[in-house]
């Protein structure tokens, strides 16, 4: 397959799933917001969203102090960061556009259909009551999008590196939610079994549609460890770490190429770290540390991925532009402060 | 001027006998029907989004052509005749083209002044001494032919560049057999259909000696080129890829396309991206379109490109007139298709004579395309004749006139019902180890009542075009 043509849907899926998570850590966020016994300051929430997203500097630029009412303005309309949910929409939809022949009718036509509405959202903008059911409608739209990826294409390269885009972002997102609401909500650990940590940890499962689960797997009281081991080492769970790069790590050994011996060796380290990880060593070591790392790591494997499959340096003439980019959002490891 | 040739009605409205079948059809079905499946056939066109988009129009605004449901229909003896021009036509283009970048016979032989070609801005002096695959520059012709009268074609232009519209006498054709497949049960009409197999086929043949299994590619300037969708479609059809100027890259001479599986060599390079836009290395320095390096390969003999660099030289206006006496000199024969008479404004008595005869004639920019830049007398007001007198007087070596052709018509649904419309036909020739075409072309219809205009960026719309196989 073309080069150009994986990026563009490798960037398709990302962004749509970007979308979708974004709207998931602004719903965790906003509902956390409404609780009474809220046990932090209201903004140290929204301030703690913005650096999940590694955009604070930007927001802060542009806006006074966080509040439910900016940042839900800046994470889901802005049309000037490029992080928003107004902005992945539009990425996925000119990604789409781009390679339109490789890809079904269907899914061109939902992906369209997304932007269009998106943009009339944009112009009118969200009335405070119609908030959640803005969350619903992006979280919708990328269910539907990926079913019909799932229900209409051939399972070849072109299947493969639209998945490997959507897992890759969520192995990335999953991380994040955990480790930035992991340290908001540290300060309750002693408290643990309270009504507070009980709602706390209860919307942080729900942002990432766990509640239902936790409750099945382990019948017991929500605790953070058990909220830890469940969005990191659960197979089963699929937005858990594990489960995203047992799709990545498959979906890149199906892919293969002359050129894909790196990305295999460091892909399948990865893989094999979770797969045969406690929940005690990854405690032992500190999870903010662990989380940090594996940030790190899948931010260099998407640099593996752009030079392998996308743009390998050593084919490039120095004198190109790099104007392909110009749809594409940079690594969310790239705008995450350091 | 005398009335314009029907192709449907003769000159007492009797239905020629190419028509009598269609007629016959159209007479026993209710209107209701007919209005239905134009309905229909323009829901379908915009659900594809078969759409081009309009320079000078608001950046990114797609436009549909209108599409005529009354084919234009093409008796099997005329076709035969056309074809056996077309073929003879474009071998001596081909030849003339071989020979003006080596030996430069005709010019020698005196048949052409060699300052009109040497000193014209299309001749491609890089192109001296280059050598291509079996001596064809033109592999895709787009031959503009009107009907005057009976029997009677003129050859209008010579595509030789980047000819477009294929796209939609395919398009065309499938709309035409979803909605009426009773006529197509009913009628011996030639298939069109295997064009992308013939042109796939001609361009595998044009690869470099010794190339088994030749990687075909079409090059595109990308999706805001208004032909995009033709570019996307063909590449499609032919199961190639389609890429950008970025998805490929020189190395020793030899272009490769970046894929997922490492470099791929490519061996011929369908290109529908301008001479002066392929490689900024040795054409525009600020070309992003193209690819570095790609004409030196080019030279080298490591890759074909079709078409040719440099056949702009032999579809110039200026080099039209001089069509009959090429063929002549390469084939040895009397050219079967007509040229249009032509007055070069080059010309001191020429000149004086178009200036006294503006309101009769059509003028054209010599190098112009697409309709734009051009006055049709008969149709134009005092105002606009004066203007483009004045642009004349200003640079008259730009201009050639010609005669109003009386463009045969055809009936066609315009909003008052059914009318007389004037058209056109592009043919399309494919020139490799053989001269190739599919019968027939795309019927291009000048929509507005009276107009000669066909083209898309001016309002015309398209017509299916039967060529009969009996």
């Amino acid at each position: 397959m073309l080069s150009s043509t994986a990026d563009h849907l490798y960037w398709m899926g990302r962004s749509m799933e970007r979308a979708e998570n974004t709207a998931r850590m602004l719903d965790v966020t906003y509902r956390m917001s409404l609780l009474k016994q809220t046990v932090v300051e209201p903004h140290h929430e929204w301030r703690a969203m913005l650096s999940i997203s590694g955009l604070h500097e930007d927001f802060e630029a542009r806006y006074d102090e966080p509040s439910a009412d900016s940042v839900m303005r800046f994470m889901a309309l802005d049309e000037k960061n490029p992080g928003s949910i107004y902005n992945s929409i539009f990425a996925a939809r000119e990604n789409a556009r781009a390679i339109r022949g490789s890809i079904t009718s269907e899914m061109w036509e939902a992906l369209n259909a997304t932007w269009l509405e998106m943009h009339r959202i944009q112009g009118e903008g969200i009335a405070e009551d119609g908030v959640a059911a803005f969350f619903e409608w992006v979280k919708e739209r990328s269910h539907l999008s990926r079913g019909i990826a799932h229900g209409t294409l051939l399972r070849d390269d072109i299947f493969r590196f639209l998945r490997l885009g959507t897992f890759f972002e969520r192995a990335d997102n999953t991380a994040r939610i955990l480790d930035v609401k992991y340290h908001i909500l540290l300060p309750s650990v002693a408290d643990i079994g309270g009504a507070a940590d009980y709602y706390h940890w209860g919307a942080l499962l729900r942002s990432v549609s766990s509640f239902e689960s936790y409750r099945k797997v382990y019948r017991d009281l929500i605790t953070p460890r058990r909220v830890a081991e469940l969005l990191i080492l659960r197979p089963d769970m699929p937005r858990s770490l594990m489960a995203c790069l047992n799709e990545v790590n498959r979906l890149i050994q199906e892919i293969n190429g002359p050129r894909a011996g790196e990305l295999l060796r460091r892909c399948g380290q990865l893989h094999g770290d979770l797969r045969f990880g406690t929940i005690d060593d990854i405690f032992e070591r500190g999870l903010h540390e662990y989380l940090s790392e594996f940030l790190e790591r899948i931010y260099d494997l998407g640099d593996l991925i752009n030079t392998t499959y996308f743009w390998s340096t050593d084919e490039w003439p120095s004198a190109l532009p790099m104007a392909q980019q110009s749809f594409k959002m940079p690594l969310a490891g790239q705008m995450m402060a350091r | 001027m005398k009335p314009a040739y029907d192709e449907m009605f003769d000159a007492a409205r009797g239905v020629r006998p190419s028509y009598e079948s269609f007629a016959a059809w159209l007479d026993s079905t209710p209107p209701e029907v007919i209005a239905r499946k134009r309905e229909e056939a323009d829901l379908a066109f915009h659900r594809v989004g078969i759409t081009f988009a309009v320079y000078g129009e608001e950046a990114g605004k797609e436009r549909l052509i209108p599409f005529d449901i009354i084919p234009r229909i093409i008796p099997a003896a005329e076709w035969q005749r056309m074809e056996a021009g077309l073929r003879q036509r474009v071998k001596a283009l081909n030849a003339f083209l071989d020979d003006i970048y080596h030996g430069q016979e005709i010019l020698k032989a005196g048949r052409i002044p060699a300052a009109q070609v040497l000193g014209n801005s299309q001749y491609r002096a890089e192109m001296a001494g280059v050598n291509v695959p079996g001596g064809t520059y033109a592999h895709i012709a787009g031959v503009d032919l009107v009907r005057a009268g009976e029997g009677e074609y003129y050859v209008l232009e010579d595509n030789l560049r980047t000819p477009s519209g294929v796209s939609y006498m395919l398009e065309d054709r499938k709309m035409m057999m979803r909605l009426f497949p009773e006529l197509f049960a009913r009628m011996a009409i030639a298939p069109v259909e295997h064009y992308p197999d013939l042109l796939l086929e001609n361009l595998r043949s044009v690869a470099q000696e010794g190339v088994v299994n030749p990687n075909v590619v079409v090059l595109t300037p990308g999706q805001f080129n208004s032909a995009y969708f033709e570019h996307a479609f063909l590449a499609q059809q032919m199961g190639v890829e389609l890429v950008e100027g970025n998805d490929l890259f020189v190395r020793d001479d030899t272009v490769f396309m970046r894929t997922t599986q490492g470099p791929q060599r490519v061996d011929v390079i369908y290109r529908r991206i301008d001479d002066d836009f392929l490689d900024p290395l040795a054409f525009r320095k600020d070309s992003v379109l193209g690819v570095p390096g790609l004409f030196n390969a080019y030279r080298a003999g490591r890759v074909t490109l079709a078409n040719a660099i440099g056949t702009g030289i032999a579809d110039d206006k200026a080099m039209y007139i001089h069509v009959p006496e090429m063929i002549r000199f390469y084939c040895g024969e009397e050219p079967i298709l007509s040229n249009v008479p032509t007055w070069e404004l080059a010309k001191a008595d020429d000149l004086a004579y178009v200036l006294e005869h503006l309101a009769e004639l059509v003028v054209k920019e010599v190098h112009g395309s697409g309709g734009y830049g051009m006055l049709v007398g008969p149709t134009s007001s005092k105002a606009e004749i004066e203007a483009f007198r004045a642009k004349i007087l200003a640079t008259p070596d730009n201009y050639i006139a010609q005669p109003t052709l009386s463009l045969s018509t055809c009936p066609t649904y315009v909003e008052s019902g059914v009318a007389p419309r004037h058209i056109d036909l592009r043919p399309y020739v494919l020139s490799g180890k053989e001269i190739s075409m599919v019968p027939g072309g795309l019927t291009r219809v000048a929509l507005k009542e009276g107009s000669l205009v066909v083209n898309s960026s001016q309002g015309g719309g398209t017509k299916d075009t039967w060529v009969l196989e009996r």
